[in-house]
C-alpha cells in the first residue's frame, strides 16, 4: 500500500482505532504522559504572559521609557563654587536641554505644593474643605503619564498656560470630599488659599507608582508661578524619551546638560537626582520576559518528556503484542504496514493527549484569569497562549511522536514473523 | 499444487551448524488432505514454516501453485502469504482484543478490502464453522475448540490455495480434536489443499495421505484409507 493513501484511508484509521480503543490501560496512561507535558506547557507560558501582561497593566499610565530628574546640592567644590551649593532648576532649562539632548520626545516642568516641601494648602467648596496637594503642570505632562479625565472634563490647555488662567483639574476624592453627590463639578469653582479656580475637570486616579494620588489638583503651571512666587524655579522635570531611545543613556545625557548649565562639577554625582522608570520598566519586562523563556523551555522539555514515555510505553506494547504482530504478518501485514501501524498508533496517541492537553491548559487559564480579575493591586491580566506557540507545540508533539514511533516500529518489523509466532 | 525439490535448511548455534532438512523432494496435488508427521526434531515444523514462507529454505525449489517462491523479501513473503496460504496454529493465535468476527476479517483488512465486505464475508465463514452466534464474543470467551474453529475460519477467509495447519490439534481434548478434524475434512471435501502437522496417528489416519519424517528426510510417504472423523464425534 502507497504510504500516504494510507493515511487518508479510512481503513487505517479503524484499525488503528480498534487497536488504542480495546487497549485502554495502555492509552490512557500513554496519554497521560503528553497530556501533562502540553498541560504544563500551555499554562506555564499563559501565565508568564499573564505576568506579563499584568506588568503593562500596571504601567499602562506611565510613558515606559521616563524619567524623572531633580536637583539636589553640589558635593564638589568646581568653577569658583564651594561645596554644598543648593541647585535650582529652571523653566529656561527646557529649551536647552530639548536643543542638547534631541532623544527628548516631551518634558514637563513640574511644581507641586504638599509633595516635596511645605504644606498641602487648604481648599474650601462653600462649607467643605480639605488639604490637597497642588501641582503646576504643562499640558505636555499628560503624554508622559496618562491622565483619563472624566466625562465633560480636559485637562490642562495651551490656552490655559498662556493666559495664566485659575482652572483647575480636580482628583475623584477631592470631587467626593468637596461637591455634593449629585451636583456637576465641572464649572464650578473651588477656592485655593483664598483664590478662586474654575474646575475644568476630574481625573481617574490610576495606581501606577509615584507619590500622585486620588486627591490631587492640577493647575496651570504659569498660574501656580504666579501664586506662589516661584518665578522661573522647577522643582522637577518629568521626562518621556522617543521609543527607540535608549533610557539609561538619554538619563545621563541630561544630567551632563544639566551641569553644563549649572557650573557644576562633570564629576558630581549628587547634584542632581533622577529616578528612570524606564530601567525600572526593563527590567521588569526582562523579567517577565525571562519568565516566558523559561516557561517555554520548561514546557517543552515536559512535552518531551511525555513523548518519550509514550515512546517506551509502545515499545513495551510492542513486547507484549510480538504474537499479535507475528499473526498480522502470517495474515499477510507487509512490514511497512506492521510499521505504519506503530507509528500511527503513536502519532494518533500524542495528538489526541496534546488537544485534551491544551483544552485543559486553557480551561485552567480561564480560571485563572476569572479568579484574578478583580485582585487590581495582582499583576496578572488576560493570560493567554499564541496560536504559533500552541501549532509550535503541536508539531513538535506530531514530529516527536513520529520519530520515538519509529523505534519500536523498528523493534516491531525486526522480529521475524516465525519467532514472533513461536514466543509462547 | 506445491512442488519441492531438495530442500535443506541448517539452522547455525554459535559454531556448530544442525542440519534440519536434508533434502526433501515433495509434491501435493490439489485437493489433497496431507498429514506430516514425525518426531519432535524431524523437521515437520521447518518444513511447515519454509512451506509457509515464514522462513526461507538454505538451497532447494519450492513452487506454490505454479508460482516460483525465491528470493523472498519480507513484504513479498507477505502479499504471498496474504495472496495463497491460510494459518491454523496449535495455539490459536487469535488477537485476543479482537472479536471472533474481527479475527477472521483480519486478513481480508491486509488484502484491501473494504470494512463492510469484510464484515459479510467474516460472517460467512463463522456460520461455515458453526460459530455465527458468537461472532461477537473476544476468544478468551470462546472454548478451545471453538478458538480453533475461528481460527480455521480465519484461515480460510482470503480464499488461500492451500491451508497449512501446525498441530492443530494438538492443544484440544480428543473429542474436540475429531470435531476440528472433521470441520478439516468437509473444508477438503470441497476441494481446498490441507497439509496437517501431527505427531498423533489417529489424526493423520483422518488425512488421505501421511509423509513421515526423520531425521530430516521423508522417510515414508504413503496414501491411506481415510478415516471420516464425524462418526467418532
Amino acid at each position: 500500500m502507497n504510504s500516504f493513501k494510507v493515511l487518508f484511508d479510512q481503513e487505517t484509521w479503524q484499525e488503528i482505532f480498534g487497536s488504542i480503543a480495546k487497549n485502554k490501560t495502555r492509552t490512557i496512561i500513554t496519554v497521560i504522559g503528553v497530556l501533562w507535558g502540553i498541560f504544563i506547557y500551555v499554562t506555564l507560558s499563559g501565565a508568564a504572559k499573564g505576568l506579563d501582561n499584568g506588568f503593562e497593566r500596571e504601567f499602562e499610565n506611565v510613558a515606559m521609557n521616563s524619567l524623572f530628574v531633580w536637583a539636589q546640592s553640589t558635593s564638589i567644590p568646581y568653577d569658583g563654587f564651594k561645596i554644598g551649593r543648593s541647585i535650582q532648576l529652571k523653566i529656561q532649562d527646557v529649551e536647552t536641554l530639548k536643543k542638547q539632548v534631541p532623544e527628548i520626545q516631551y518634558i514637563a516642568p513640574r511644581n507641586a505644593l504638599g509633595v516635596f516641601g511645605g504644606s498641602a494648602p487648604l481648599v474650601v467648596k462653600g462649607s467643605r474643605s480639605g488639604n490637597y496637594n497642588i501641582y503646576g503642570d504643562f499640558p505636555e505632562y499628560t503624554k508622559i503619564a496618562t491622565k483619563k479625565i472624566f466625562d465633560g472634563g480636559r485637562f490642562i490647555n495651551t490656552a490655559d498656560i498662556q493666559q495664566e488662567r485659575k482652572v483647575c483639574v480636580i482628583g475623584e476624592r477631592t470631587r467626593d470630599e468637596l461637591f455634593e453627590k449629585d451636583v456637576n463639578p465641572i464649572g464650578g469653582y473651588i477656592r485655593i488659599n483664598d483664590i478662586y479656580f474654575q474646575v475644568i475637570g476630574v481625573h481617574k486616579y490610576v495606581e501606577g507608582g509615584g507619590f500622585e494620588s486620588d486627591g490631587d489638583i492640577f493647575i496651570p503651571f504659569t498660574t501656580y508661578r504666579r501664586l506662589y512666587n516661584t518665578g522661573d524655579r522647577v522643582q522637577w522635570f518629568t521626562i518621556a524619551a522617543y521609543d527607540d531611545a535608549d533610557v539609561v543613556a538619554v538619563e545621563k545625557q541630561i544630567k551632563q546638560s544639566l551641569k553644563r548649565i549649572h557650573r557644576v562639577s562633570p564629576k558630581d554625582e549628587r547634584a542632581f537626582g533622577s529616578f528612570n522608570l524606564g530601567e525600572i520598566f526593563g527590567r521588569i519586562s526582562g523579567f517577565a520576559k525571562g519568565m516566558t523563556f523559561l516557561s517555554l523551555v520548561v514546557g517543552i522539555a515536559t512535552i518531551i518528556a511525555g513523548v518519550i514515555g509514550i515512546g517506551n510505553i509502545l515499545l513495551i506494547s510492542v513486547k507484549e503484542r510480538t504474537k499479535e504482530l507475528g499473526v498480522r504478518r502470517a495474515l499477510g501485514a507487509t512490514p511497512g504496514e506492521v510499521r505504519m501501524q506503530i507509528i500511527l498508533e503513536s502519532v494518533f496517541l500524542t495528538t489526541l493527549a496534546g488537544i485534551i492537553g491544551i483544552v485543559i491548559g486553557a480551561l485552567v487559564l480561564a480560571g485563572i484569569n476569572w479568579g484574578t480579575t478583580d485582585l487590581q493591586d495582582f499583576p496578572y491580566t488576560n493570560p493567554t497562549v499564541p496560536v504559533s506557540f500552541i501549532l509550535g507545540a503541536l508539531f513538535i508533539m506530531v514530529f516527536l511522536g513520529t520519530l520515538i514511533g519509529l523505534i519500536p516500529a523498528q523493534r516491531a518489523v525486526s522480529i521475524k514473523p516465525i519467532d514472533a509466532l513461536r514466543e509462547e | 499444487m506445491i512442488k519441492i525439490k531438495e530442500l535443506h535448511k541448517s539452522y547455525k548455534t554459535g559454531k556448530s551448524s544442525l542440519h534440519v532438512l536434508k533434502g526433501i523432494d515433495f509434491e501435493v496435488e490439489p485437493g489433497e488432505l496431507v498429514a506430516i508427521m514425525g518426531s519432535s526434531g524431524s523437521g515437520k515444523s521447518t518444513l511447515l514454516n519454509i512451506l509457509g514462507m515464514l522462513d526461507v529454505a538454505d538451497t532447494g525449489i519450492y513452487e506454490l501453485d505454479g508460482v516460483p517462491i525465491e528470493n523472498l523479501d519480507e513484504k513479498k513473503a507477505a502479499q504471498y502469504r496474504n495472496q495463497f496460504l491460510g494459518f491454523v496454529f496449535q495455539s490459536f493465535n487469535l488477537i485476543n482484543y479482537k472479536t471472533a468476527l474481527e479475527n477472521v476479517a483480519l486478513p481480508l483488512y491486509y488484502q484491501g478490502v473494504k470494512r463492510k465486505e469484510r464484515r459479510e464475508i467474516a460472517l460467512d465463514y463463522l456460520s461455515r464453522v458453526g460459530l455465527a452466534d458468537w461472532a461477537t464474543h473476544l476468544p478468551s470467551e470462546l472454548s478451545g475448540g471453538q478458538k480453533q474453529r475461528v481460527a480455521i475460519a480465519r484461515a480460510m477467509a482470503s480464499n488461500p490455495k492451500v491451508l497449512l495447519a501446525d498441530e492443530p490439534t494438538g492443544a484440544l481434548d480428543t473429542t474436540t480434536s475429531y470435531e476440528v478434524m472433521d470441520l478439516i475434512q468437509k473444508i477438503n471435501d470441497e476441494g481446498r489443499t490441507i497439509l496437517v502437522v501431527t505427531h498423533e496417528p489417529d489424526i493423520a489416519q483422518m488425512c488421505k495421505r501421511i509423509v513421515h519424517l526423520k531425521d530430516g528426510t521423508i522417510e515414508k510417504d504413503s496414501r491411506v484409507e481415510q478415516v471420516k472423523a464425524l462418526p467418532h464425534v
